[in-house]
């Protein structure tokens, strides 16, 4: 029988290296995972590579982790946001490294990481110091980037219903990097709201089919938040 | 000189006159969301938000908040009915693909060729916020810019040649500033309407660039 779901967060995060790659899904707070995320803390693994849309708000999730000392370099594409105060503070440091990466190109690189497409072409960044040294070919009279896809070795996503099998569904603009991070990693973790039956979420509706999911751990809502 | 012109929500008010039924529109971080409420009830323009959003309806009544309902600027927000929930990258396949209709963006500065500067206030600044702004200005099908006219220190914004970081080039098509509308045309910047408080040699007198009369413009 497929059980993808996991009881506690050391089995989740189990064998994350140090060094590793980590796609985390998210947009400000919404959809990030917290738990996972801060939960590597006690799970050790240090000299990370971040992948995610903004660096960390407040002293939580991402900024705790970073407070941490454990993220050694930040890939987004909005690294200053309200309360990213510690990024600023390592980044001013020196003690984080960073990679401007155009929202959408983030999405695709991470598209084409899941899907086997190494690098593609785009329009996004064409003549801006963000295409600096990188590849331009014309198209049909039209000038494009060469941008390289961004594989993770792991991706931490939050689901809202989740199945033993890794099925997922995403609660509103929670969806965001969720979906298509959890498409790019070699070890995809969800953290979900609710754990259903086998069969409970229709196939029509399902996001993330369960062949990109590895693990589940489930995280009740809290009483207030609960439908 | 004192050049107030038009207020943020008759700016706002003058282009969503321009947004016809029909268009998918995203609007940029700041100003460009004001054009939001400034679309007529009865004209249903579908607003794209990158984070995931289609038919996004205006800020909730207090306390009806939902957290997993925001914007690209991190706003509370409401779905209207026919709105859609997307992931990131089908959200920049619309942008990127020529999808949406228009984009409307605030800027630091807009070259008469229609080159625009948004994201980065200096080369030597290491850490700034491109979010979807490049994407965007790259793939919408029509891209508008909505600013003041000349800095607060009474700079043109409206240039011969951007000294910002570049976020595309040539794709702004109309600016739609405080004193005046502005089309961005391959013989430069065309004056199409302008507040009836300034004098078109202020207004060349406030813009870095030759300004054009167009044939329609309301002296």
């Amino acid at each position: 029988m497929i059980n993808k779901s996991v009881a506690t967060i050391e089995e989740a995060l189990a064998g994350i290296e140090d060094g590793a790659t980590i796609l985390v899904g998210g947009f400000g707070a919404v959809g990030q995972p917290d738990l996972l995320i801060e939960s590597l803390i006690d799970q050790g693994a240090r000299d990370l590579t971040v992948v995610a849309n903004n660096a960390g708000a407040g002293r939580v999730g991402l900024a705790k982790l970073m407070e941490a000392g454990r993220v050694r370099r930040i890939i987004c594409s909005f690294p200053r946001s309200a309360g990213s105060v510690v990024f600023e503070d390592l980044f001013r440091a020196g003690k984080i490294e960073l990679e401007i990466v155009p929202q959408g190109t983030l999405a695709e690189r991470l598209r084409a990481a899941g899907a086997g497409i190494p690098a593609f072409f785009t329009p996004t960044g064409y003549g801006t110091k963000l295409a600096k040294d990188k590849e331009v070919r014309e198209i049909g009279g039209r000038f494009y980037v060469l941008e390289q896809a961004l594989p993770g070795d792991v991706a931490l996503v939050e689901a809202w219903f989740a199945d033993r099998w890794g099925n997922l569904t995403y609660q509103k603009s929670g969806r965001n990097f969720n979906a298509v991070m959890a498409t790019a990693a070699k070890l995809t973790i969800a953290q979900t709201h609710y754990f259903v039956e086998l069969g409970a979420i229709d196939p029509e509706v399902v996001v993330t089919p369960g062949i990109f999911v590895q693990r589940i751990l489930t995280l009740p809502l809290p009483k207030e938040l609960a439908a | 000189m004192s050049a107030a012109g038009w207020s943020r929500r008759e700016m706002a008010a003058r282009v969503a006159a321009e947004i016809p039924e029909g268009w998918y529109v995203n609007l940029g971080i700041g100003i460009p969301t004001l054009i939001a409420d400034a679309i007529p009830d009865d004209r249903e323009v579908v607003l794209h938000s990158e984070n995931g959003l289609l038919g996004m309806g205006p800020a909730p009544e207090k306390g009806q908040e939902d957290p997993w309902l925001i914007n690209a600027g991190k706003q509370h927000v409401t779905l209207h009915k026919g709105g859609a929930f997307f992931h990131h990258a089908d959200s920049f396949a619309m942008i990127r693909g020529g999808h949406i209709d228009l984009c409307v963006l605030g800027a630091y500065e807009v070259a008469s060729n229609g080159d625009l500067a948004n994201w980065a206030i200096s080369e030597a600044d290491a850490a700034p916020a491109v979010g979807g702004a490049m994407d965007l200005a790259a793939g919408a099908k029509r891209v508008w810019v909505m600013t003041e006219h000349t800095t607060r220190d009474g700079a043109p914004k409206l240039v011969e040649q951007c000294r910002y970081p570049l976020t595309a080039l040539g794709v702004v098509s109309r600016i739609c500033t405080n004193l005046a509308v502005i089309d961005v045309t391959p013989a430069g910047f065309v004056l199409r309407d302008k507040h009836q408080d300034i004098s078109i040699e202020d207004l060349r007198r406030l813009t870095g660039a030759s300004l054009l009369a167009a044939e329609t413009v309301h002296v």
